[in-house]
């Protein structure tokens, strides 16, 4: 059972209400007791705030405690789609989705079917290391890669130097800024997609690739036939997690490039910010916040309905 | 069988990743053993001087941000933990009217992210519960946030109990309390940690909540002590990374010794708001 999966499969299991699921006993009332305080704290934490951006995200405000708002309907919403730089934030959270998702999994994937038909000793070891990146602090890893993506003095540029490859500034270029972030966000990401995908290979039964080498398959068709829809549900997790990182990145931007040069970084998450905090846009940054939930939403509900339907 | 080649080639990709994972980590450590006087530069090497953890952690207050974070993170996991304990051990466990539809809107926690409610959270902290600037401006919103995660991993690993166990103290006239706390938690223990290591990650590398809801320097987690120094001294390589190493070391920590708990839960899946 998968946590990012979970609502959806908690909602299809009780939608079967097989007997064995139901919790023993009689009905018992202290169950709401046990709840209680867990409830109550979620409640004003989560759940209020929640209500009251969607309130705050039909009104124009500046944010300052005695200053009137103005009661604007959809209009922050129509702006999602309308407003150049909100539509290019999140036109670049998808285009990050490219480095925190896929090229993460094709990474995955490309060891996946060299692995699949061998036991991978040492595993446990490579792992420890695979997945060193996410437990670091997003904020370390930004401090890290701006040192390293320095145009001045940092490592990348002279190790391209050892190969007579001129410097670049990546960090400060229009068109290199967004994909040098996006790297990061790969290098976080990779050991996830390549620990989760290797360990679901070895679980594929190898009487499988037996039949499909009778069968005459190639190595490529293998990968196609066998590894690829045994990964289904591994692939839909590093997915829906991925996705969910991608979507969510704020503290990197803020980090590495404040949404800059121009508009070139900026993203959901960071828009929200900035229009709250700096901009005394309250309504619109509500508005953002929002749709960037239902966003969120959306795209782990069709990965889950995609990867069950080809079950 | 797998052909050598193949064997060797999967060796080779794990190898070239492991070591890409490696270096940057690797680089900031070096760097921070540069020498202050010299001229840094990420990921070279000119001796061990260690003076930079002393100096970062005096002068640059490192010191004080770790202290902030250590508490807020022992109240927020420790808290969350118990609340989320009862709560899964309720949703799980026992049969109650309308307890699908409340476990539906703690699920939906899962899903929301800071970004979402950090805006009303801010004015509410800041013009209704004058908390801003407080512990408790980041203490609260983290532990809802916890509860959410906490309690639908406790539900699952409630559910898993076997029956008769529960059945058996409930016969032996144990109250539904005594069950918990003397029957079933004993054996609940690695499922407890894994979520205590978890929420204890993500309390500690919170920050937007603490960005926007924290201003007085002396109150500042370490990520954000972090994130402010970068600010007022880019120039200053050897402390900043320094300062980084100070900031990821207790996670890492943990990290390497409860590896597996940390590995199991994130690779099922485990996101929180």
């Amino acid at each position: 059972v998968t946590v990012a999966a979970a609502p959806f499969e908690a909602a299809e299991a009780t939608r079967e209400g097989s007997p064995g699921d139901r919790p023993p006993g009689e009905p018992r009332l202290v169950g709401y007791l046990y709840v209680l305080p867990a409830f109550v704290v979620f409640a004003c934490f989560v759940l209020y705030p929640l209500g009251e951006a969607l309130w705050f995200s039909l009104w124009e405000w500046n944010g300052l405690p005695n200053s009137p708002a103005t009661w604007v309907g959809v209009d922050n919403y129509t702006d999602v789609f309308t407003d150049e730089e909100l539509r290019s934030a999140f036109a670049h959270a998808l285009i990050l989705l490219i480095f925190y998702a896929v090229l993460p999994i094709l990474i995955g994937l490309l060891l996946a079917g060299v692995m699949a038909r061998a036991r991978v000793r040492g595993l446990a070891f490579f792992r420890t290391i695979l997945f060193l990146p996410q437990v670091i602090a997003m904020v370390v890893v930004a401090v890290m890669w701006k040192m390293i993506y320095d145009p001045e003095n940092g490592a990348l540029n002279r190790f391209l130097g050892w190969f007579g490859i001129e410097g670049k500034s990546w960090l400060g270029d229009f068109s290199l800024a967004l994909p040098s972030v996006g790297l990061i966000g790969t290098w976080v990401y990779f050991g996830l997609a390549m620990v989760l995908l290797t360990a679901g290979v070895q679980k594929i039964p190898p009487s499988l690739y037996d039949a499909a080498r009778v069968d005459g398959a190639g190595p490529f068709r293998e990968f196609l036939a066998v590894t690829l829809p045994g990964l289904r549900g591994e692939i839909a997790v590093a997915l829906t997690l991925t996705t969910i990182y991608a979507l969510r990145n704020f503290d990197l931007v803020y980090i590495t490039t404040q949404g800059g040069p121009g508009d070139s970084t900026t993203v959901p998450a960071f828009q929200v910010f900035s229009r709250a905090f700096e901009s005394s846009q309250v309504g619109s940054a509500a508005a953002v916040g929002v749709t960037l939930t239902v966003v969120i939403f959306l795209i782990s509900f069709m990965i889950n309905r995609v990867a069950e339907r080809s079950t | 069988m797998t052909s050598r080649a193949e064997l060797t080639l999967g060796y080779v990709i794990l190898g070239v990743f492991s070591l890409i994972a490696l270096l940057p980590v690797a680089g900031i450590v070096f760097t921070a053993l540069q020498d202050p006087d010299g001229f840094a530069s990420f990921g070279s090497i000119d001796g061990l001087h260690f003076s930079n953890f002393t100096t970062a952690w005096e002068e640059a207050n490192f010191g004080t941000y770790l202290r902030n974070s250590v508490f807020v993170a022992v109240i927020v996991v420790s808290v969350s933990s118990v609340l989320s304990i009862l709560a899964g051990y309720a949703f799980g466990l026992m049969r109650f009217r309308g307890s699908t539809l409340l476990f539906y809107v703690f699920l939906l926690g899962l899903m929301v992210p800071m970004e979402a409610i950090i805006v009303p959270l801010y004015y509410e902290m800041r013009d209704s519960w004058k908390l801003q600037n407080t512990y408790w401006a980041i203490i609260l919103p983290q532990i809802a946030t916890s509860v959410a995660f906490g309690t639908f991993w406790m539900r699952t690993y409630f559910r898993s109990v076997p029956r008769s166990l529960v059945e058996a103290a409930r016969l032996d006239g144990a109250s539904s309390w005594f069950t918990l706390w003397r029957v079933l938690l004993p054996l609940a223990k690695p499922a407890v940690l894994t979520m205590g290591v978890l929420l204890f990650m993500w309390t500690w590398n919170e920050f937007l909540l603490v960005l926007v809801m924290i201003t007085d320097d002396g109150k500042l987690t370490a990520p954000l002590g972090l994130s402010v120094f970068q600010g007022r001294n880019t120039s200053d390589l050897t402390l900043m990374a320094a300062g980084s190493v100070i900031v990821a070391l207790p996670v890492i920590v943990v990290y390497v010794f409860l590896q597996r708990h940390f590995i199991r839960g994130m690779l099922s899946g485990a996101v929180k708001g």
